[in-house]
């Protein structure tokens, strides 16, 4: 009698689990299918389909892989596929032709740009440099930032503060900001940190709560809990950074073979997405710096 | 809805099926286990094997440098090996001691009333997750031990400060973690040394603490060595708090570097890594695997010996 009854309960909860994950099932779809009407409606409805290829800079990796997925999944029929071999390998290819875009986080060189690659820079990276609160010193040279994070400089009375140790912090090996700000300071793998802390957060942590500390950061993280220190006299601030004068700053640039009016559609249409709002607060989401 | 029916026959006929099917489902149970273990090791080896061959066993053991995303990587992992050796050895050195002690408080001298306490304070130190002991690691930890090296290295020029995220402080969030280990298992240790021993010790004349030291513990032993092993195991394979107050700097193992264990070696660096770099992560896992299985073959050695010496 037992067992009858446990199988009936069984049987019952199995039953209610399929009702309930059809129903979700169906739920989902409808929802699905409510998305594209909209999508269909908004934008101008013309299906466009076929592969967009990238290939470049390993720091754009994340930003293109972002990019990729979001404009796949609102075009279905166009494949974007990213490569990540180098900014300069990158921009060879679109020379070349092999790729429709060449990824670059650098500003291109002459040479790249009378070849015919066309500079669309489409975000760009900033970086702060970041103490803890009472820290006095609120100005720092290149050279300082590059003695303190080789590990010449242990104190901040070296660099013009008090008399206090320095805490190097940073981010791990193979982080998209520690790649940037090494390349950047020309101290790839020199740099001596004595903390390495694998995120952003962590790193703000870290500084916030240890005097001396030094840190960076992308730059929209930065809120009142630090001091973001200037460089070189320039602010870190989003206006220094498109003006080009803040030093911790590089370009994403997606360049093309002639102008963006020239590519085929689907290319075009993600230039157009990429200035859209949608695009842009895509770009905003992983911490870059949209451009007008 | 009662049944009314009570053969004799329909009863044992229910009873047996229960007894088959719950045989059946035990099994099942028992072997999903052996298969979980056999998976993680297959592809444990089938993952960490692939960068040996692509970077050599060599310059993955024994060398110093670890640099994997340079021009010219290098992927050495002696220091972080060093560390967790280290770094496991320090805490057992400190944290074997206090929870011996503890458990012999607890078993032998306690008052009933203090024992209460205590040993409720213990199991719940058992419960907190490692986490809450990482972050206490940076709030209170960090500080005092950043204190501490200002005073030691005041006019050194060459020392690079690490704001107390260092050896010293993963030692000592590690050797308050394995505590309730050592303390909970030693106790039952101490508990089971039959009561004639000691009745038989200070009916010679033993005072009690010469009892505790000269006949309790030696005849506990086992169970102390179990409690330490297990300590072991719990250190060298702890990551959440010590990624949070390690510093996490590939160094040599001193008390005020900046250091890397091999848990944290994986953790810190998995979410970005590429290429070899992401496989000599998984080599890392390997050998702190590695490392897990001959604790636990040491493990069982001991208990067995542990069983010979109960049975003589």
């Amino acid at each position: 009698m037992r067992i009858k009854k446990l199988a009936a309960l069984l049987l019952t909860s199995i039953l209610i689990a399929g009702a309930f994950s059809a129903c979700a099932k169906q739920s989902n779809d409808s929802a699905n299918t409510g998305d594209n009407t909209t999508n269909g409606g908004s934008e101008a409805n013309e299906d466009i389909s076929g592969n967009i290829t990238m290939a470049g800079s390993t720091s754009m990796e994340k930003l293109s892989n972002v990019v990729a997925e979001a404009f796949m999944e609102k075009y279905p029929d166009v494949t974007v596929s990213p490569e990540f071999i180098g900014s300069s390998a990158g921009v060879e290819a679109v020379l070349a032709g092999t790729v429709n875009i060449g990824n670059a986080s650098r500003y291109l060189k002459d040479t790249e740009k009378s070849s015919g690659a066309i500079e669309n820079i489409v975000a760009i990276d900033g970086i702060a440099v970041i103490l803890d609160k009472a820290n006095t010193v609120t100005n720092i040279t290149k050279d300082q930032l590059i003695q303190i994070y080789t590990g010449q400089v242990n104190n901040w009375n070296a660099v013009g503060g008090s008399d206090q140790p320095i805490v190097v912090v940073g981010r791990e090996a193979g982080s998209g900001t520690r790649g940037a700000f090494e390349e950047l300071l020309a101290i790839e793998d020199q740099a001596k940190y004595s903390n390495e802390i694998n995120s952003t957060g962590g790193v703000m942590a870290k500084v916030t709560s240890t005097p001396g500390a030094i840190g960076y950061v992308s730059l929209d993280i930065v809120d009142d809990t630090v001091i973001a220190v200037d460089i070189d006299g320039v602010q870190a601030t989003e206006e220094n950074i498109k003006a080009g004068s803040y030093l911790l700053s590089r370009p994403f640039v997606m360049a093309t073979l002639g102008e963006v009016s020239k590519q085929s559609k689907e290319v075009q249409t993600l230039f157009g997405y990429l200035k859209s709002d949608e695009g842009k607060e895509l770009i905003k989401s992983i911490g870059l710096i949209t451009v007008d | 809805m009662s049944d009314k029916s009570f053969t004799i026959m329909g009863s044992y006929n229910t009873k047996n099926t229960v007894e088959k099917v719950a045989a059946v489902v035990f099994t099942v149970c028992a072997f999903f286990a052996v298969l979980a273990v056999l998976s993680i090791s297959l592809y444990m080896i089938i993952s960490g094997t692939p960068a040996i061959f692509e970077v050599g066993l060599v310059d993955i053991l024994f060398s110093t440098t670890w640099a994997p995303t340079a021009a010219e990587p290098s992927y050495g992992i002696l220091y972080v090996i060093l560390t967790s050796i280290i770094g496991t050895f320090m805490a057992i050195l400190i944290g074997v001691p206090i929870g011996v002690m503890t458990a012999v408080f607890l078993a032998e001298t306690a008052p009933r009333r203090l024992a209460q306490i205590v040993k409720p304070a213990v199991e719940l130190l058992a419960g907190v997750p490692s986490v809450v002991y990482g972050l206490l690691g940076i709030l209170i930890l960090n500080p005092f031990i950043y204190k501490l090296e200002m005073a030691i290295f005041k006019d050194d020029t060459t020392h690079q400060f690490t704001g107390g995220s260092n050896l010293i402080s993963a030692v000592l969030v590690l050797a308050i973690m394995i505590l309730p280990t050592v303390i909970n298992i030693s106790e039952s240790a101490l508990k089971a040394v039959p009561k004639h021993y000691k009745q038989a010790s200070l009916a010679l004349g033993a005072t009690h603490i010469q009892t505790i030291f000269k006949v309790i513990i030696p005849a506990a032993k086992s169970g102390i060595v179990t409690a330490i092993v297990l300590g072991v195991g719990r250190a060298i394979g702890e990551a959440m708090a010590i990624s949070l107050v390690a510093g996490n700097g590939a160094n040599m193992p001193l008390p005020f570097n900046s250091v890397r264990f091999l848990t944290t070696a994986v953790v810190s660096e998995m979410s970005y890594a590429a290429d070899t770099h992401k496989r000599v992560l998984f080599t890392i896992g390997l050998v702190l695997f590695t490392f897990i299985m001959v604790i636990n073959l040491v493990l069982n050695k001991v208990m067995k010996g542990g069983k010979k010496n109960a049975d003589n």
